[in-house]
């Protein structure tokens, strides 16, 4: 193995925590800043044979990436071994000219925007801090800074918003043209403060919400956008030169490669190997402060649990899975079956091997079908 | 004991009238249980029992009382069980028909009463519960005078929880009850009114003895099966076991068979002795017919085995029970089992499910059908899904139900009676304001939801029982169910033709409303043949994707993933549709839900 080319960082703090938010997110704290970029450079120098330089990607993810001190963040991005494609996530009421050119400054390739909505009703209840008015500006101010790959995250999905609130997101949203947007099914886990609030309203519009899905991909594919990933859709490169726009750093999840995580509650999965640091903050900056490795979970993936992970996965994308990855973990049987039922094609995707790959409804019905394939 | 200084009696009652305290009461006052080690309801021995208020099984206790003794036999209080009720009659003299003072005569107290007349019992009315503040002892008598045809101060008005009056029934006992008048000298003969299952000592028979008597040691014949065994022991009841050297005519006792097969001795054999056999056995012995049927299937297929197992054991003790196993595509493997009636397949399930820790599906219950294929041939069939589609005419038994009702109900009854193809019998005052309405109805009709009906028509009021009344042809039709065109064996029905729409409908929207949506448009269709009389489609899922894939967390996608897997397994497969269990629960219980 020649080590792990992607490498995700995470930087937990946030100004506020969204109520439907489920990542590992520490509020308040702002002095801990430094320490906590201390800590992860020095689980860089712990773990930086598992990489292989040069890197293909670097993501920056969080908590809000941008929310974290200017003078902190910097000093991370500094210390980052280089790569081809350097994601950072950003939060639009954080967003200023100054941030956005310290970026670019420091090398940053793409940005990824948490819009999450245009609409004021839909923004306060999601309990998000930017009104519409900042999202556009945060935008702008990345263009200003001369980003050409910027990336929005929205949600549909959300209690109280109605189809003519989903499509008017959809055009502000393509009203933008950003090069990659990523479109996300709110997800209300049962127990939490969020569904308590809002379950039954979500419950009441299931049946109207059935077609949100569709229709952001109807939208998405008709304003020339590649629907690429399940969530995920990116300009076309005929309409942009001669680029390819996906996500690389998820790419890399999405193809099963090997990725290293830093920080609190990151996942790394290096050859059979996959281990979850701690959640805690201070566990972690403990750990570290004295030159030990955190305190992880470890999960020991077998051949065949890799090799359903690369099918569940693979099936995500419009490329497919390539059958000869996958003909050792499905079920032939359903195979037969869900071709029949027009829900998965098998066959050579623009002359490459032969691959399985999901029709527009397959994709729509993904777990479902997976789920049959793997059964 | 001379014959003269013996009486036997036994008490019937409607549920909850007090007939277990009563028994209690009787221990308590002979001497025969101390107050200390009186659990309240000693003869009730179950658990089940207890809990349910109802007596499973009959056994017999003996006490004194001024120089007699008196034989206590304890019948079951349901009509599931009249041949069991009627074999503890026949082991009696007289019988004390207790009815609650607050609550009057009700339909298990008629149709007890019936039983107990046919076997020419003296009856002694009792009013119990006049301790009650809303007790109206008179109304009660009168009420009890009306059935019986006796004059209302024939009536012992006692209180069995107080022991007010109990005193004078056991006196009433001995001067108005006849004694026993078989002959002592005569080859022995004795009806076995009852048996348990034990599981050193093998079949324990209760028996009365009618003629000679019977000792340990003994070689002894049962007549009509011919099963020969010896007596290990002999001996009564008080309430413990109590072994003895004989049981004489005219008394009441119990006698170890070393059987290990309840099977092999049934209730309503006569005993002899192998060395001096009577001549004719006592009238009567007929082998119990289950009437009521349904499939069992374990809940998780697996436990088959533990269901299989479960049932052998059940069936020591419960020689009514049988079963056969079945197999159905929806449910898998189970056994199509047969119940004397609704409370009896009621009992067998919450056993099975309580002692033996069974998680069961229960089809919906259908009775026996007598069908004549067009080529003659008589066959019995127990699961609508053997229904034969080529007959040339079917029967189905009919019960002949008393209902007694306030009179303001009386229009409810007729109604939901004549909606049930019930044949109007007669009626009588039983009081001003009380009815009782005999009808005549298949069976095939009080299966699915006749009391529950009844009762919310009546808001509560009205009290029901049945006895057997044969069998009798019928407009009948086999009514399948079919999702994704495949048709789905456990749920097929046999109903009257003019039935059969609307419960075809209501089949098919409840399968609509509980199976899941799938990848593809289901149709849920409901057949005569192949006729479609009903029919509905679950519209395919449109989206079943979680959006989120992110931050390289594949462990916790993955294990969404295994759940989903793993709520497909439990999923029963039809065609290529997968149907919960639920969805199958949610049907059989169709009539909770036409309520709601």
């Amino acid at each position: 193995m020649s080590g792990a080319r992607h490498l995700y960082v995470h930087l937990p703090f946030c100004a506020a925590r969204c109520g439907y938010c489920d990542f590992v997110t520490v509020v308040g704290r702002e002095g801990r800043h430094d320490e906590y970029v201390d800590a992860l450079i020095a689980e860089l120098a712990l773990e930086r044979g598992a990489l292989s330089e040069p890197l293909d990607t670097v993501f920056l993810g969080g908590g809000t990436p941008t929310f974290t001190e200017p003078g902190a963040l910097q000093r991370l991005l500094r210390a980052l071994p280089g790569c081809e494609e350097l994601t950072v996530e950003a939060n639009p009421e954080t967003v200023t000219p100054e941030l956005a050119s310290l970026l670019a400054a420091e090398g940053v390739t793409r940005v990824s925007l948490g819009a999450q909505s245009f609409q004021p009703h839909l923004l306060e209840t999601l309990e998000r801090r930017a009104s519409p008015d900042v999202v556009r500006r945060a935008f702008y101010h990345f263009r200003d800074a001369s980003f050409d790959n910027i990336s929005l995250d929205l949600i549909y999905g959300i209690p109280g918003q109605s189809t003519a609130d989903l499509e008017r997101d959809i055009d502000e949203a393509l009203a933008l043209a950003p090069e990659h947007l990523s479109w996300y099914e709110l997800e209300a886990k049962p127990g939490t403060r969020f569904t308590h609030a809002h379950g039954d309203e979500l419950a009441r519009q299931s049946e109207e919400m059935e077609d949100y899905f569709e229709r952001v991909v109807d939208r998405m594919t008709g304003a020339g956008y590649r629907w690429y990933e399940t969530a995920n859709f990116c300009l076309m490169p005929t309409r942009d030169g001669d680029r390819d726009l996906r996500s690389r750093h998820n790419l890399g999840y999405w193809l099963g490669r090997d990725y290293l995580g830093l920080g609190i509650g990151a996942v790394s999965t290096v050859g059979a190997r996959r281990w979850r640091n701690t959640p805690r903050l201070g566990v972690y900056l403990e750990a570290l402060a004295n030159g030990e490795r955190p305190l992880r979970e470890v999960e020991d993936l077998s051949a065949e649990v890799k090799r359903e992970e690369r099918v569940m996965l693979g099936l995500r994308l419009d490329e497919g899975v390539l059958l000869a990855d996958a003909t050792d973990a499905i079920d032939v049987r359903a195979l037969d079956r869900l071709v029949a039922a027009d829900l998965v094609s098998v066959g050579p995707a623009n002359g490459a091997p032969p691959a399985l790959i999901l029709t527009g409804r397959g994709r729509r019905l993904g777990d479902g079908v997976t789920a049959e394939l793997l059964a | 004991m001379d014959q003269d200084r013996i009486r036997n009696f036994s008490i019937i009652a409607h549920i909850d009238h007090g007939k277990s305290t009563l028994a209690d009461r009787i221990l308590e006052v002979t001497g025969a249980v101390t107050g200390r080690d009186m659990r309240a309801q000693v003869l009730d021995s179950m658990d089940l029992e207890r809990e349910r208020g109802i007596t499973i099984k009959a056994q017999a206790v003996r006490v004194d009382w001024k120089g007699h003794e008196l034989n206590l036999i304890d019948t079951p209080g349901h009509v599931d069980f009249t041949y069991e009720v009627s074999r503890s009659l026949q082991a009696c003299e007289g019988a004390l028909l207790v009815v609650d003072a607050a609550q009057g005569v009700e339909a298990q107290t008629v149709a007890n009463a019936y039983l107990a007349i046919e076997n020419d019992l003296e009856l002694l009315p009792v009013v119990n519960k006049i301790d009650l503040p809303q007790a109206d002892p008179d109304g009660a008598a009168e009420e009890i005078a009306e059935l019986v045809g006796d004059t209302p101060d024939h009536a012992l008005r006692v209180s069995a929880k107080t022991g007010q009056g109990v005193e004078e029934i056991l006196d009433a006992v001995i001067a108005r009850i006849p004694p026993p008048k078989g002959d002592p000298e005569g080859p022995s003969r004795a009806l076995v009114f009852d048996s348990s299952y034990d599981q050193y000592r093998g079949v324990v028979a209760f028996i009365r003895v009618i003629d000679g008597s019977f000792r340990a040691g003994e070689p002894v014949l049962a007549m009509a099966q011919g099963t020969r065994f010896e007596a290990e022991e002999v001996g009564f009841f008080s309430p413990t076991m109590q072994p003895a050297d004989t049981l004489s005519a005219g008394e009441v006792g119990y006698l170890i068979t070393g059987l290990k097969d309840v099977a092999r001795l049934r209730v309503g054999e006569t005993l002899t002795s192998q060395s001096n056999p009577a001549s004719a056995p006592l009238p009567g012995y007929r082998d119990v017919k289950p009437m009521v049927f349904a499939g069992l299937f374990p809940t998780d297929s697996d436990d088959y085995p533990e269901l299989r197992d479960a049932l052998e054991r059940l069936k020591l003790n419960d020689a009514s029970l049988s079963y056969e196993p079945e197999t159905s595509q929806a449910l898998g493997f189970g056994f199509r089992s047969g119940f004397l009636g609704l409370l009896h397949m009621e009992i067998v399930r919450e056993r099975l499910e309580r002692e033996f820790d069974l998680d069961l599906l229960v089809t919906a219950p259908t009775v026996a059908y007598r069908v004549e294929t067009p080529t003659g041939e008589l066959v019995e069939v127990h699961n609508p899904a053997d229904m034969p589609d080529d007959r040339e005419r079917v029967e189905e038994p009919y019960v002949r139900a008393s209902i007694i009702v306030p009179k303001d109900g009386v229009g409810q009854v007729m109604e939901l009676a004549t909606e049930r193809r019930g044949r109007f019998d007669h009626m009588e005052y039983l009081s001003p304001e009380r009815v009782l309405l005999l009808y005549e109805l298949p069976l095939g009709e009080i299966v699915f939801d006749f009391y529950d009906q009844l009762k919310s028509r009546t808001r509560g009021y009205a009290s029901f029982d049945y006895d057997y009344a044969g069998f009798r042809e019928g407009d009948l039709v086999r009514l399948d169910v079919l999702v994704g065109g495949e048709p789905v064996d456990a749920l097929s029905l046999v109903l009257h033709r003019e039935s059969a729409y609307a419960r075809g409908r209501l089949l098919v929207d409840r399968l609509r409303a509980e199976i899941p949506r799938q990848m593809f448009d289901v149709p849920v269709q409901a057949a005569i043949g192949s006729r479609i009389i009903a029919r509905e489609t679950i519209k395919a899922k449109r989206k079943d994707v979680l959006a989120k894939c992110y931050g390289g967390d594949i462990t916790r996608k993955r294990k969404l993933l295994d759940r989903q897997k793993r709520g497909k397994k439990r999923m029963k497969q039809v065609g290529a549709v997968e149907v919960p269990q639920e969805a199958f629960l949610a049907v059989l219980n169709l009539d909770e839900a036409a309520k709601k």
